[in-house]
């Protein structure tokens, strides 16, 4: 591995926000997670729980409750209001006011016809969907209380509603409430206070599972309306619940952050008399669980502590395999963190300002692992805010250091940057179809920037000394609807590639501005291109951790490509579970190839051999301690560092020094507020 | 054990009585547990044995009541042998010949006619691999069969019975080894295996510990290493089986058990709490704590009534299903050494060592009972790991019982060593002992040895202790210089050393008229009287190790043992050595009441036993290989009454008994056949007719009935037709009320002492057993030395004349041999 002079950079205060609420689609193995910001992402389970989309959050937006409607996604919040969102451009489609205050919950027939949310006043209202848009139609009987928790009987017919101290199941036809079922209090000094159902669960065998602010978790027979039996789970709050598609299990978050699972069980091996029972608890948050999701497979768990966890059923999995591993998403799938590699600057991005920090300096030498004394501190520059309501979506830094652009669903902006005197001048007038971006690239030689729009279309913009002009639109063939999650321009700025979360990847000729080729379709997402600076070869990287090196030229696989794909990837290389988020190539050595993940760094070196199954993968320490001439025969073309960890950004500098900016987990815990109080034992 | 002459090494009183799970009967009157090679019956209500059953040749390693008859029960033994007995009557009914080393048994009411045993691997020697057998019980009328019909069901099972357990119905058996749960299904025939992880990233060790099954439904409970619990369900599917966990335990769970209608899961651990889960509302849980130490067994009675728990410290508990502990059957402690000697009290005749941490216990050998523990140290004893507490090391009795020195030290680190010299007064309002003085750091260092002077007749008690800082002290009990309401206290006396050198040992003569100090290769010999040295003996080179003064005729003997494997003795009236033999001994020891002499020594891996005079050359008795390693805890223990044995090897015995300690803690004493003969008689007639507990009450009632007989007897000789009832009509009218049994009891007491004729068929049918019976017994078999019945009858009430022991035997013998005093009466 060659040598680097690394900026070890800490200073990004990245931080998640927390998971409000998270829907599943059986379907399309999608998951939805809203964020407590109001943002929105879309993760695809089919293919290596890989984050595909992000919709920004807007100022005073931020979802309760999320539901999947076939492909269309609702939410409701607090603010009163329903959404619905526009997966292909990432945007929210429209909203519905509700007229009944907060809505704590929402809830669809599982026929897809019929909308109930339930509100602040008491009411629960039903919405007829339709093509384009959702009608109000009803109000049930208005109860006292607020409607916290919503959940519809699978045929369509009853709706089960949490309230204050109180279930009431109404009737979707006539709109009366049957039954009223009392949730008992909490003892000693919560007697007092009213118990808050706050999640449902009504099964097919007319089965109600209610969590409460008492921290039961309850099975009541929905037919008669009697309590059937009481599982006291926590101290605290039983926060959500989800059942599993064949109604078998049913998981229970709570304030603990533990995940308790019930499961319908015969007690007798012979008889066919099941009860539920509690089994298992699951330990992965150090704060309150408040979004859960069962699939058929796994429990899927978020909330306070901003990371969503994937904990495989080991009863529905295979052993030893990638899927039954537990998985922690704690960083997004993109990168936030934009590198101007010539001025030596970083812009990072927040969902509601933009940084710029120039990298510090050192003269210092040192051997190999030393830190060098620091002559420049490292400083921050600008921070720019953002205006509107919107989040940023996504942003960018020029290669030279002299323009900035960002862009939020609504409107874009771009910078100019003098650097010597650090001011920032907002470039006013701008083309008239550049009005918000789903992705922003620079050319190298920072005279065009590219922003991709809706339909996988890519806009490309001249940039003079100080105005920028509209030159072209690049539109694929294919015309696919998804939108673009990658650009890449290659360093000559010949080629553009783009990827989109239909796993195409298009490759436009910038000279003639058209498409010059669409690499073949794989059927995992891309999470990382690059076009190589000198033999103009594309090499991608997708969800499922292969790697495809592509020849622009020849309009085919290289050779290299080829023989991995022959030989297969290590097996401990497909293991990894953190998406390659960048591709970067080593000037000096063309045959170097640098990825990096969110645990580490790699350099394919594509002259070695290619790694046997059976041989060490991580073999970089065993190869320090053999002598020169014997480290030949063991290494391969895989060199992997693992110096640093929950990498967000690995990046080459001009001057051949790796930038690498970290955020460790612990930084982010920190800061999150306290949790609940809990006896430990010995304390 | 290997016979020797007509002398034998026996486990005699203090074995183990937490080995095994207790059973609890069906009527929940009795508890029978394993204890060394018998079986023991215990009366719930009243903590006292009411008999054994004896007849194993080697340690009984489970017991279990027969599913179809709630009377009788299976015991099995690493003699390899399955024995059903009628515990009621103390009968034993048949021996099933398994021809393997037993470890544990098992049985199921839906498995008619066969037990489930563990064995080691038939074909595999080794004693690590266990497999659990089904061994068909052949039907036949003899009393000695043997089982032939064996079936493996499970290999690789763990040997400990608490990792086996039945499951609902006997439908299925589960088995826990290792990290593996094993589930086999009868019915099926088929096995189901689940395995956990080694130990997870949050340090939890998996290691199966223990296994319990629910009676009702299909669920298993299962005890592990970190302390969680596993409730196992769905195990009927290779994939798809489910668990639930429960934590309260910080160490190992080791005892799970579910009470019989599967409310309630009780688990006990280190901790020594039981804890009561709520089945199905794991989150209630009730707790009982304090039980004094850790719990090895759970086990509750088929009626679900009581719970009892055996714990780490030989007690068992009795616990009543409301969770509260109704009676406490304590066995010998032992830990994992004994510091202390081993002592006899000299008023009590109790044994005296190390019990419990920090203190002394007081158990009676003849009753086979602990009579009380004494707290010496008075701090709370912190259950922890690691942490340096104070424990008693010394101990000394004076000659009188009056007076009892202890020494307690803690370690805390190399360089300081907290050393406190406790004297205990007897108090005889309280008949206990009570603290006298405690002299903090007597010594600079450790106190090697410690010893009253014996003499019995000197006006003031002395104590001498030796320590390693080079001085030995003598205490003596002084008046109370400053108040009047203090009572006398000890004070130092003397201090002498010699030469620099560190005394070991200390020893009075007989008499107390001399001191004998080893310091290291020299003994020296004071006058405790004017505190001078009157000579040294030496015999060099190696340090002395024992040092003993001879008794009574042998009086002018000093013997002494050294590392050099030299036994010395010397004659104090010529101040030279008398004779010397190269032996290793590794314990020398005094008979109190006789000139014997016993030393063990140490050869080859075993240990002899001489028993000499220091007079005659020859010794009086030898034993080869009393047992493994080595013997370092020994006494003479008195008799309650002289032996009349007149062969000349087993003399030695009449006077007092010789109990020692091996090294696996085990207590052992030898027995004369003569000896063995007595018991077996004695023991005949001790099998309680009617089952009742032996209470206060009964020793009443029952003395009513020796009167009875007693009269019958005299009636019948004298054919004198006088009422017999007049003593327990006097009895009736003259007992104090409060302690009266109840009145309907006396009323048919009362009847039937005036219709004695009933009585006397069934006894001739009794005697007819009992004959039977004994020509079976095994002419080794051993017996239990004695019962309290002769001690309590001099308690019962001053009306009565007790009868005197010789007298009792006499009237039993009369009553086995002629059973035709009763033809007068019908």
């Amino acid at each position: 591995m060659a040598e680097f002079k690394v900026h070890r950079v800490r200073f990004f205060d990245y931080m998640p926000t927390a998971i409000r609420a998270m829907a599943f689609n059986p379907r399309t193995e999608r998951l939805a997670v809203a964020r407590a910001d109001g943002a929105l992402e879309i993760f695809n389970f089919a293919d290596n729980y890989f984050q595909e989309k992000v919709i920004p959050g807007q100022d005073g937006r931020a979802a309760e409750a999320l539901c999947w409607l076939g492909q269309r996604l609702f939410s409701a919040g607090l603010n009163g209001e329903i959404t619905e969102y526009d997966l292909e451009n990432l945007r929210p489609r429209y909203t519905v006011e509700a007229y009944g205050g907060p809505i704590w919950s929402i809830s669809s027939n599982s026929q897809g016809t019929l909308l109930a949310v339930g509100c602040e006043d008491g009411t629960v209202k039903i919405f007829e969907i339709l093509e384009e848009r959702i009608q109000f139609q009803r109000n049930l009987d208005r109860q006292k209380g607020r409607i916290i928790s919503l959940c519809w009987h699978p045929s369509g017919t009853l709706i089960a509603a949490g309230m204050m101290d109180m279930i009431k199941i109404f009737d979707a036809e006539s709109g009366r409430a049957t039954h009223r079922l009392l949730v008992e209090r909490g003892v000693g000094a919560s007697k007092s206070r009213e118990v808050v159902v706050w999640s449902i669960a009504f099964l097919s065998d007319h089965t109600i599972i209610s969590g409460d602010s008492a921290g039961k978790v309850q099975v009541w027979d929905g037919l008669t309306g009697t309590l059937v039996r009481t599982h006291l789970v926590t101290k605290w709050d039983v926060l959500a619940l989800s059942s599993s598609q064949d109604e078998s299990s049913v998981v229970a978050g709570t304030s603990e952050g533990t995940v308790v699972q019930f499961q319908f069980l015969s007690s007798n091996v012979s008889q066919q008399a099941k009860e539920w029972v509690r089994t298992r608890t699951f330990k992965n948050h150090s704060h309150d669980v408040r979004g859960l999701a069962h699939t058929d497979t796994a429990v899927v768990s978020g909330g306070m502590d901003t990371q969503l966890v994937v904990r495989p059923l080991l009863d529905k999995v295979e052993k030893n395999t990638q899927e039954s591993a537990l998985r922690k998403i704690a960083f997004p799938h993109r990168s936030l963190v934009c590198c101007a590699k010539k001025a030596g600057l970083l812009l990072f991005q927040f969902h509601d300002h933009l940084e710029l920090w120039r990298l510090g300096e050192s003269n210092g030498h040192g051997s190999p692992g030393d830190s060098l004394p620091v002559k420049r501190k490292p400083e921050k520059l600008i921070q720019l805010k953002r205006k509107g309501e919107d989040h940023i979506s996504c942003s960018a830094l020029s290669p030279c250091g002299g323009w900035l652009a960002y862009s939020t669903v609504t409107s874009f902006r771009l910078y100019r940057l003098q650097n010597n005197t650090i001011s920032v001048t907002k470039v006013s007038r701008l083309p008239k179809d550049l009005r918000s971006a789903q992705q922003l690239c620079f050319s190298s030689d920072s005279t065009k920037l590219f922003a991709s729009s809706s339909r996988s279309s890519v806009l490309v913009v001249d940039l003079n000394q100080s105005e920028c002009k509209y030159l072209h639109t690049l539109r694929p063939k294919s015309g696919s609807s998804q939108p673009v999650h990658l650009l890449c321009v290659s360093e000559d700025g010949k080629w553009l590639a783009t990827a989109n979360t239909d796993c195409q990847i298009h490759v436009f000729n910038l000279d003639k501005l058209k498409l010059h080729c669409t690499v073949p379709v794989y059927s995992s997402c891309p999470t990382a291109i690059a076009i190589h600076p000198t033999n103009s070869n594309l090499v991608v990287v997708h969800a499922d951790q292969q790697i495809f090196e592509y020849s622009l030229v020849q309009k085919e696989y290289t050779e290299w490509s080829r023989k991995l794909q022959k030989q297969g990837l290590h097996p401990l290389w497909m293991e990894r579970d953190t998406p390659i988020t960048h591709i970067a190539f080593n000037p000096k050595n063309p045959a170097h190839i640098i990825l990096h993940d969110t645990f580490m760094f790699c350099i394919i070196d594509q002259n070695l051999p290619l790694p046997e199954a059976k041989t060490p993968l991580y073999n970089q320490m065993t190869l320090r301690s053999l002598p020169e001439s014997e480290r030949i025969m063991h290494s391969h073309a895989f060199k992997i560092c693992k110096n640093f960890q929950h990498l967000l950004c690995v990046r080459l500098l001009e001057d051949h020094s790796l930038v690498v900016v970290e955020r460790p987990l612990l930084d982010i815990l920190s800061q999150l507020p306290a949790p609940v109080r809990q006896k430990k034992f010995a304390t | 054990m290997v016979g020797h002459g007509d002398i034998r090494v026996v486990h005699r009183g203090g074995s183990k009585i937490n080995s095994r799970q207790p059973v609890i009967t069906q009527d929940s009157r009795f508890l029978l547990c394993a204890s060394g090679e018998c079986v023991k019956v215990f009366s719930t209500s009243t903590e006292e044995c009411v008999h054994d059953l004896r007849g194993h040749t080697d340690a009984v390693t489970g017991v279990l009541l027969k599913p179809s008859n709630h009377l009788q029960v299976y015991s099995c033994s690493a003699d390899g042998t399955v024995r059903l007995w009628d515990f009621t009557e103390g009968i034993h009914i048949k021996t099933y010949v398994i021809g393997y080393p037993v470890y544990s048994i098992y049985a199921s009411a839906h498995h008619e006619g066969v037990i489930f045993v563990v064995t080691p691997m038939l074909n595999d020697k080794r004693s690590e691999v266990f497999q659990l057998v089904a061994v068909h019980l052949p039907q036949s009328g003899d009393q000695l069969v043997e089982a032939l019909e064996l079936s493996a069901v499970l290999s690789d099972v763990s040997s400990n019975p608490s990792a086996i357990g039945f499951g609902k119905g006997g439908e299925f058996i589960a088995s826990a080894k290792g990290l593996h749960l094993e589930v086999f299904f009868f019915k099926k025939q088929k096995s189901y295996r689940f395995s956990l992880k080694e130990d997870n990233k949050k340090g939890g060790k998996n290691t199966f510990m223990c296994v319990a099954c629910h009676q009702k439904e299909d669920c298993i409970a299962t005890g592990h290493e970190d302390g969680k619990i596993r409730l196992w369900r769905n195990f009927n599917h290779k994939k798809e089986y489910t668990y639930s966990t429960l934590h309260w335990h910080h160490s190992a769970v080791s005892s799970l058990c579910f009470t019989p209608e599967g409310t309630n899961l009780l688990s006990g651990g280190l901790e020594s709490v039981l804890v009561q889960w709520r089945y199905n509302q794991e989150s209630q849980r009730d707790f009982l704590p304090r039980l004094g130490s850790a719990i090895t067994h759970i086990a509750v009675s088929p009626d679900g009534a009581l719970f009892c728990t055996s714990h780490s410290d030989n007690k068992i508990t009795i616990i009543q299903s409301s969770v509260k502990v109704s009676a406490v059957i304590q066995g010998l402690v032992k830990g994992e050494s004994v510091r202390t000697d081993l002592m006899v009290d000299p008023r009590s005749k109790s044994l005296v060592l190390n019990g419990k941490p920090g203190q002394l216990q007081f158990y009676s050998l003849q009753r086979d009972k602990l009579l009380y523990n004494l707290d010496i140290v008075q701090q709370e004893y912190i259950h922890e790991s690691g942490l340096e507490q104070f424990e008693v090391v010394k101990a000394a009795f004076d000659a009188s019982g009056s007076w009892m020195a202890t020494v307690e030290e803690r370690n805390q680190k190399a360089a300081e060593l907290e050393l406190n010299l406790k004297l205990w007064a007897f108090d005889e309002q309280t008949q206990s002992f009570v603290l006298n003085t405690t002299i903090s750091t007597p010594h600079e260092a450790r106190i090697t040895d410690m010893c009253f002077c014996q003499a019995a007749d000197s006006q003031t008690t002395m104590l001498v202790s030796t320590s390693k800082d080079g001085h030995f002290k003598a205490w003596q009990l002084s008046a109370a210089a400053h108040t009047e309401d203090e009572g006398p206290s000890w004070s130092c006396d003397f201090v002498g050393a010699y030469h620099g050198l560190v005394p070991e040992r200390c020893c009075f003569s007989a008499d107390g008229s001399l001191l004998a100090v080893s310091f290291q290769e020299v003994v020296t010999v004071w006058s405790p009287a004017s505190w001078e040295l009157l000579t040294t003996l030496s015999q060099p080179p190696q340090a002395i190790r024992d040092l003993c003064f001879g008794r009574l005729s042998c009086s002018k003997y000093l013997l002494g043992t050294t590392a050099s494997k030299l036994l010395c003795c010397w004659n104090l009236l010529t101040c030279s050595l008398e004779w010397s033999t190269t032996m290793d001994v590794s314990l020398l020891l005094a008979d109190p009441l006789t000139e014997n002499m016993a030393a063990f020594c140490f050869q080859a891996g075993g240990t002899d036993l001489f028993v000499f005079k220091p007079s005659e050359p020859r010794p009086l008795f030898s034993h080869k290989a009393v047992c493994s390693g080595k013997v370092t805890r020994a006494i003479f223990s008195p008799r309650e009454e002289m032996l009349e044995s007149c062969e000349e090897s087993s003399q030695w015995l009449n006077r007092s008994q010789l109990h020692f300690l091996t090294q696996y803690m085990d207590l052992m004493t030898f027995t004369t056949k003569a000896e063995e003969d007595r018991l077996l008689a004695s023991s005949r007639q001790l099998v309680v007719d009617d089952s009742v507990a032996m209470t206060p009450f009964y020793l009443l009632l029952g003395k009513h009935r020796q009167q009875d007989t007693e009269d019958a007897v005299s009636s019948s000789l004298s054919s004198d037709t006088v009422p017999q009832s007049s003593a327990a009509i006097k009895q009736l009218l003259q007992t104090p009320a409060h302690v009266m049994p109840s009145t309907s009891y006396l009323c048919s007491m009362f009847v039937q002492s005036l219709l004695i004729s009933v009585t006397d068929t069934r006894e001739e049918n009794k005697h007819a057993e009992e004959k039977m019976d004994s020509e079976e017994e095994d002419s080794e078999e051993e017996m239990e030395p004695s019962n309290p019945r002769p001690q309590h009858a001099s308690e019962g009430g001053p009306e009565a004349p007790a009868l005197t022991k010789a007298q009792l035997r006499e009237l039993r013998r009369v009553r086995k041999q002629d059973h035709s005093w009763s033809a007068g009466f019908l």
